[in-house]
């Protein structure tokens, strides 16, 4: 009984066990089958997601930066250009210890404290995973030194990289300007503008000047080159390449020779100065001084020298060419005779010159510069000797409104349109001032005031409310020259494309026929070649010219002189002393060029200015390169 | 004794189908050794030396007679536990967790020999109590299971914890314990799911929840599950082709002769290359089983079929994990994965299943 229980017990366990086995193939086939469903549901139904993940692991698009154009002068005299050299680059997220690895670096290669300030500024504005340079500039031995030692310092790289270079460096400062390093804010504009994508790999972007305004053209167009890489980004073979385009070559109006000079001519002086061809609206050349070093900000500019540049007294980093905004002075004196005669006061109309001028009813005394006066002075002559008397009398017979509306026919009040500084959608340039025409409206807006009678007095000599910028100055001098038909001053002549080699000349077209009756124009022409001639107030500075000379001398005062009190410019302190103007034309007849001058805190324009201005047209028109600038001295300055 | 005779007790112990199917996998490993190891014989050749250890090994066992085997039992899992007793208290700690013993000579991972020492331990007590099982029976063998795994979960290492908890069940399961208590076991465990997470690392938590969202993580832990699928969805229908994968070759898919071999081969060979491996699985554990349905004891029937139903699990888990439908516990496929260890405690494994077939008759008669 016992044995049959147990041989049926076996043969159950047996049975059940054999059951049991077939419950586990089931649940192994189970597995295997849910193996099988996820690997269809991988490899056939999601396959061409998986396909493109794949692909875009092992593809990386790499950017290749274009070669950013040159600039160059109407001669081909390069004015930026861009030269490869070696930087020394930290990737913050590769280094552990970055001021450990920076001392360490600096046993290998030099590093100054205004490296590492700017490597601070770099590493404060950076975007993600980007290299910032320590150094640049690298020499053969530097790059030797550390190459030899680079398994010491992961992520420490050499790379070379193409870097913007400025010749002419201060002295083109303020017309070419500079490029910098992207920063949050240019990425922004370029995002909003579309043009990202083309700024993929660029690290520069011009900031200021010509660089800035001609962006567009100077940059050129992103290459793109296709490269399989493995997990650790290493370029393992390229798949595919589309060349960059470089970007395009502007070729200026500028004479850099001319530039050269006009900007030593100012020796010590602060001051700005505009050339224009008057047949074209050509700049020739556009100083503003003092300059900078642009090769500063390229990669940053360390702090140090930001406060040096920005709390100098001097105002570097100001474009007075452009923006700076003063008294015209006696230089107003042409437009404001052409705004009598063109209100038809008589060219004969002669006035006695006492020294003064009062108004009717009043007792205040508008003195003249020359004490005792000029005698009789007519409208020819009141130019010549710049008499004050003669344009006080002028300004208060024709009123304010009558005066302004004139001299905007000039362009004083109003952006000249150069095309300099940032470039808007609507295609005029951002940065530019545009002076000061006051009238009585004006006034009530800006000063809730009444114009008075007074105020169009010192109008008349340039001394009043109306401010203008030396470009503007210079453009309205160009129009006066050019016998009144004016252009738009531009200082790029032509873009040279880097694709094929055509070249897109910029023209330009006379503006609007500005209603001036030649037979003033010649009035007034005769009387600023007067000037430079014996009896004139620039007589000096125009003396052994072979060709004839149109100008006209101007003094703009800083600060007011009491009635009663007599300006001694060696008294008064230099900031505060006159700033000296001179605006001209030559040769007079057939005029080729057109400058103004503006020497800030120079005194007298006869004597600060007109030099100036003399060498500039020297060379221009002569080709004559002057020797240094001899000095005046107080008791040779003739008085405008 | 003629040559002839000699090589036919050199085989008398070999099991010719198992043998054929384990080398079809082993010639695998190589081929995909190969390409993983970026067309180097580097690794190849040192898994040839593994290969060679653990075949000579499992030799050993298939000429072990069943009775001697089961007297290894006992000491086995004696010694086990003492070394995983040991690793608690003096173990080496390495990646934060302590699984290793350094005994001088040789660092010995001790829950390795526990993939072998605990089904064998449960076979010889149900085997010892065949006559008269009752449920204390079963009780007390998952204390003989849950002891080692306690263990080993505190190293911690959940994935060989999981397996060899499988590997016990699998022997509970086959001993007949009732679908009455398995079904209770199973709603216990599903109501002391919380307080085990509670008691998870944080790692282990964090693979667990990446399992969901790999995204999550990309650059960090999902990063893994993310190449891998990556590789296998990409080599499609017929795969890139041998030595084409670019996830392998350009070093995108991590551990990729180890653990994550399964994508390498999947990226090159594509599903086609999947079903045929899945085919050489099914072989050996279909020839398991029929040795398991064959075998003339309890302590054999028990042993053969966790045997197969553990190698089953293993390939289950390790490509599971690698397609991405399991979380990654660092489970290597088994005899393809680079490894001298566990390819040692397999083939320990199939000698077992070759002298399970081979001596039954022996103890017939």
């Amino acid at each position: 009984m016992a044995k049959h229980v147990e041989i049926k017990n076996h043969q159950r366990e047996i049975f059940y066990f054999r059951l049991r086995l077939v419950v586990s193939i089931g649940f192994v086939l189970t597995l295997l089958a849910i193996l099988l469903m996820r690997f269809i549901y991988l490899q056939v139904a999601r396959h061409d997601h998986y396909q493109t993940l794949a692909e875009s692991n092992r593809i990386s698009v790499v950017p290749i930066v274009p070669n950013r154009g040159l600039i160059l002068d109407r001669n081909g005299v390069v004015l930026a250009h861009n030269y490869s050299g070696y930087t020394l680059e930290i990737v913050p997220s590769k280094t552990a210890d970055l001021e450990a690895t920076i001392n360490e670096l600096s046993t290998l290669v030099e590093i100054t404290p205004k490296d590492r300030k700017r490597f601070s500024k770099l590493l404060a504005e950076r975007r993600n995973f980007e290299t910032l340079m320590i150094r640049n500039r690298l020499t053969d031995a530097e790059v030797a030194r550390f190459a030899a030692q680079q398994y010491r310092f992961p992520g420490v790289e050499i790379k070379a990289r193409l870097f913007r270079d400025y010749p002419y460096g201060e002295k083109t400062a303020h017309l070419i300007g500079y490029v910098g390093r992207i920063n949050q804010t240019d990425v922004e504009q370029l995002e909003e503008n579309d043009l990202a994508a083309n700024y993929r790999g660029s690290d520069y972007i011009g900031k200021t000047g010509l660089e800035q305004s001609y962006e567009n053209e100077l940059h050129g167009t992103t290459g793109v080159e296709q490269v399989e890489v493995d997990s650790a980004g290493r370029a393992v073979r390229m798949l595919s390449r589309t060349p960059p385009v470089s970007g395009n070559a502007l070729v200026l109006s500028i004479d850099a020779k001319l530039q050269e000079i006009a900007f030593q001519s100012f020796g010590n002086y602060r001051g700005a100065l505009v050339a224009i061809d008057p047949n074209n609206g050509e700049v020739l050349a556009f100083v503003s001084k003092p300059g900078y070093d642009p090769s500063l900000f390229i990669d940053g500019i360390d702090t140090q020298s930001w406060d040096e540049l920005n709390n100098s007294p001097d105002t570097p980093l100001n474009n007075r060419a452009l923006r700076g905004q003063y008294p015209p002075g006696s230089t107003i004196k042409p437009f404001m005779a052409l705004a009598g005669l063109h209100y038809n006061i008589s060219p004969g109309h002669t006035i006695s010159d006492p020294g003064y001028f009062t108004l009717p009813g009043s007792s205040h005394q508008y003195r003249d510069w020359k004490k005792g006066g000029h005698g009789s002075v007519d409208l020819f002559k009141s130019i010549v000797v710049s008499c004050d008397t003669y344009y006080y009398g002028l300004a208060t017979e024709l009123g304010i409104d009558k005066i302004s509306s004139y001299l905007a026919r000039f362009g004083f009040g109003k952006k000249t349109g150069l095309d300099l500084g940032k470039r808007l959608d609507s295609g005029e340039f951002e940065g530019e001032s545009s002076g000061l025409l006051p009238s009585q409206d004006w006034k009530m807006r800006r000063y809730k005031q009444k114009w008075y009678a007074g105020d169009t007095v010192s109008v008349g000599i340039g001394q009043g409310y109306n401010l203008v910028t030396p470009l503007q100055l210079a453009a309205a001098t160009a129009t006066l020259a050019n016998n009144g038909v004016g252009y738009k001053p531009h200082l790029v002549r032509e873009v040279r494309s880097s694709r094929s080699n055509e070249n897109h000349l910029i023209g330009n077209s006379p503006k609007p026929d500005l209603g001036i009756d030649p037979a003033h124009l010649d009035l007034v022409r005769r009387a600023m070649i007067g000037v430079t001639q014996p009896g004139g107030t620039a007589v000096q500075a125009a003396a052994g010219a072979p060709y004839p000379i149109a100008g006209k001398t101007g003094t703009a005062q800083v600060v007011a002189i009491k009635q009663g009190e007599k300006y001694i410019e060696s008294q008064v302190s230099e900031r505060n002393r006159d700033h000296a103007w001179f605006i001209a034309f030559a040769p007079a007849e057939q005029p080729r060029i057109a400058l103004v001058v503006l020497a800030e805190n120079g005194g007298h324009g006869s004597s600060t200015a007109a030099p100036i201005a003399r060498k500039v047209l020297d060379y221009y028109l002569l080709g004559k390169v002057p020797q240094p600038l001899p000095d005046i001295t107080e008791e040779e300055a003739e008085h405008d | 004794m003629t040559r002839r005779q000699l090589w036919q007790r050199f085989i008398a112990h070999i099991d010719r189908p198992l043998l054929l199917g384990i080398s079809l996998l082993l010639l695998t490993s190589l081929l995909v050794l190969y390409s993983a190891d970026n067309a180097s014989w580097g690794q190849p050749l040192k898994q040839m030396l593994n290969i060679a250890v653990a075949l000579t090994c499992m030799w050993l066992i298939a000429n072990l007679p069943l009775h001697y085997l089961m007297r290894t039992a006992v000491p086995i899992y004696t010694l086990g536990m003492a070394l995983l007793i040991g690793v608690a208290l003096f173990g080496e700690i390495s990646h934060g967790a302590r699984r290793w013993l350094n005994l001088g000579v040789v660092t010995l991972q001790p829950s390795e020999l526990m993939k072998i020492g605990i089904p064998l331990m449960m076979a010889w007590y149900f085997e010892k109590h065949e006559a008269t099982l009752t449920l204390k029976n079963y009780f007390v063998a998952t204390l003989l299971l849950l002891m080692p795994v306690a263990l080993i979960v505190r190293q911690p290492d959940l994935g060989t914890a999981i397996l060899i908890s499988a590997s016990g069940f699998y022997v509970l399961f086959l001993a007949g314990l009732s679908w009455r208590v398995m079904g209770g076991l199973f709603v216990a465990a599903l109501a002391s799911a919380p307080v085990l997470w509670s008691m998870l690392h944080d790692y282990q938590r964090h693979r667990i929840l990446m399992l969901f969202d790999p995204s999550q993580d990309a650059l960090g832990k999902g990063y893994h599950t993310i190449q891998a699928t990556i590789a296998v969805g990409s080599g499609g229908l017929l795969g890139k082709g041998y030595l084409n994968g670019t996830q392998t070759h350009l070093e995108f898919l991590p551990e990729r002769t180890t653990d994550f071999i399964f994508a390498v081969f999947s990226e090159e060979f594509g599903l086609l290359g999947n079903l045929i491996l899945l085919a050489m699985y099914l072989f050996v554990i279909v020839r398991g089983f029929i040795i398991t349905a064959n075998a003339s004891t309890y302590f054999t029937r028990l042993m053969a079929g966790s045997i197969t139903l553990t190698f089953a699990t293993y390939a289950f888990v390790n490509m599971g994990m690698v397609s991405g439908i399991l979380p990654v516990v660092g489970v290597p496929l088994p005899l393809v994965s680079y490894g001298g260890t566990s390819m040692l405690t397999l083939m320990l494994g199939f000698g077992m299943l070759m002298s399970i077939e081979t001596h039954k008759k022996l103890i017939k008669t």
